[in-house]
């Protein structure tokens, strides 16, 4: 992915970022995240209705990169079932170990294809997403 | 007058290749260190590898007197009366813990008071809020101002409040995240009126500052080695010696004992050595003797009174830049903390490593400060004797121009 358009895409959801709420209502999971060695501090919601990801949204604060990742991860699966979810969060931390993966399904997350070089930054572009990822797990058990 | 030139030739890891371009800001982290330094610890391994105490050959003696040489220096270096009062740890956490344990949860009971501050660095806090729940005994934090200074006035309040029930008070001569020192001569003197005892926290001053234990009149003061160009691995508790009598040691164990009997009787040494069981980091404390000496041959009085017009020169250019904030302006040594206005603190550090610029973002181990300052997360820079003023101009211009798409193109 061309630079300027990876840094437009990570500008954009860390200043406008996506489904960035408190949800109202019932039914939601939650999940807080907080990393030991820095100050991001996220909490995920998701609702799960049939095995599908009916809603997806967090809050919290974080560096750009937890932000941005964040907000793109609940866009690419919101809709979607929790086993598909799963899967474009197993393809988005095969990008990050630096393992073969498969770009198609990451859309905008391909925006940090090279964060893996940034050894002390790869934990800002888990946080959210491992919450996602631990909730869509306990369901599917 | 330092040679900073001279200086930063002492310093393979200024001097080497791969060094340049590199501006190492973090030395309230930890410092680098001098060649000399470095040259002994590997000696010790090259040349006199021997266990200290209690050998019957030529080698152990000899390095064993150096281990107390360097006990000598230190209590030197701190206008000691004795180096009995020096007591080798493995850090300043280390020293602070012990105090604690062997002091505190010694001699507090309930009812009592801890008097501290919200700027403290976790490892002065934390102990104490053991002590506060195996004794009973209660932390009073003495107020700071909006910059983070301390307040004798309500300092004094608080001792007039609380009177002889006041029996610790626990500080930090200059804060890791604030800079400032505190008036601590005035701060011990009002404490022992009321029959207190005032451990002082000096990782971050006695670096920096010309530290007179006998003139501040302090009874404990815990600082490392590592951050005033000694190896990492080693601190020291100073404390007066009839403390010191009274005290219980954290660990016991070989070394700490003079002799003990199967019915479990044990008879300690005398201070400090009833405080140093098993083997110490004596390379790291042969280490130390020379980071000392490479200090005192520079003369504590230049590196403090340099060092503050480095700070100063690096602060006044900080407060001209429109797009950063500096939270503690009003900060006297090596520290000055800050964020690039819009920019979450850790996304900016990166961006100055891209310019190989090293500093630290977070909230720096002193997490209910958060209360004082009002952010969570900022920028830490901190100078020491071998950064300059070329250095500091490269990091002002490169700050001038630090913005979100750039710190974002550092990550991509």
């Amino acid at each position: 992915m061309d630079n300027n358009l990876k840094r437009d895409i990570i500008m954009d959801h860390y200043e406008t970022p996506r489904n960035k709420r408190i949800p109202e209502g019932d039914g939601y999971f939650k999940k807080h995240m907080a990393a030991d060695s820095c100050i991001d501090d996220i909490t995920v919601y998701i609702k799960i209705v049939d095995g599908r990801v009916m809603d997806i949204s967090f809050d919290g604060v974080g560096c750009t990169i937890s932000t941005a990742s964040t907000s793109i991860m609940t866009e690419l699966i919101k809709g979607k079932t929790v086993g598909e979810a799963l899967s474009v969060i197993e393809e988005y931390e095969k990008m990050l170990n630096e393992e073969d993966y498969d770009e198609d399904v990451l859309e905008e997350a391909n925006a940090f294809d090279t964060l893996s070089k940034q050894a002390n930054r790869i934990s800002c572009g888990l946080i959210g997403i491992k919450g996602m990822k631990e909730i869509l797990e306990s369901y599917d058990k | 007058m330092l040679d900073r030139v001279k200086i930063r030739d002492d310093f393979p890891m200024i001097k080497s290749e791969e060094a340049k371009g590199r501006i190492y800001l973090d030395s309230a982290a930890t410092s680098f260190k001098p060649k000399c330094v470095i040259d002994k610890v590997m000696d010790y391994y090259t040349k006199e590898n021997a266990n200290i105490h209690r050998g019957d050959y030529d080698l152990s003696y000899q390095v064993s007197s150096e281990y107390e040489e360097v006990r000598k220096l230190c209590a030197e270096f701190l206008n000691a009366e004795s180096e009995r009062e020096i007591i080798f740890t493995n850090g300043a956490s280390s020293s602070l813990n012990l105090v604690a344990y062997g002091y505190g949860q010694k001699f507090l009971k309930e009812g009592d008071i801890i008097l501290s501050t919200e700027a403290e660095h976790a490892s002065n806090i934390l102990p104490w809020f053991k002590v506060q729940e195996v004794t009973g005994a209660r932390i009073e934090y003495i107020p700071l101002d909006k910059e983070g200074i301390f307040d004798m006035e309500g300092y004094k309040k608080l001792l007039d409040e609380l009177g002889d029930k006041v029996k610790v008070v626990t500080l930090a001569h200059v804060a890791n995240v604030l800079g400032n020192i505190v008036p601590l001569k005035e701060i011990t003197e009002l404490a022992h009126r009321v029959g207190a005892v005032v451990v002082c926290d000096g990782a971050q001053s006695v670096p920096h500052i010309k530290t007179d234990v006998r003139d501040l009149d302090i009874d404990f003061l815990c600082f490392s080695s590592h951050k005033m160009l000694g190896p990492s691995g080693v601190g020291v508790l100073y404390g007066k010696y009839a403390l010191l009598e009274k005290m219980d040691p954290f660990m016991l164990g070989g070394g700490s004992n003079a002799r003990f009997d199967i019915c479990g009787n044990i008879l300690l040494k005398d201070p400090p050595f009833k405080f140093e069981a098993g083997t110490p980091c004596v390379e790291g404390v042969l280490g130390f003797g020379e980071a000392i000496k490479y200090l005192m041959a520079l003369g504590m009085e230049n590196v403090e009174k340099e060092g503050k017009e480095l700070h100063d020169y690096f602060l006044k250019r900080m407060l001209e830049l429109d797009n950063v904030e500096v939270y503690n302006p009003k900060s006297e040594t090596s520290i000055i903390t800050f964020n690039v206005k819009g920019i979450f603190a850790q996304d900016a550090a990166s961006y100055l490593n891209s310019q190989g610029i090293a500093v630290r973002s977070g909230s720096h181990c002193a997490k209910i400060l958060l209360n004082v300052i009002g952010v969570s997360e900022t920028i830490r820079a901190s100078l020491y004797l071998y950064n300059t003023k070329e250095e500091i101009d490269r990091v002002i211009e490169v700050l001038k121009d630090t913005t979100l798409e750039k710190c974002i193109g550092a990550i991509i």
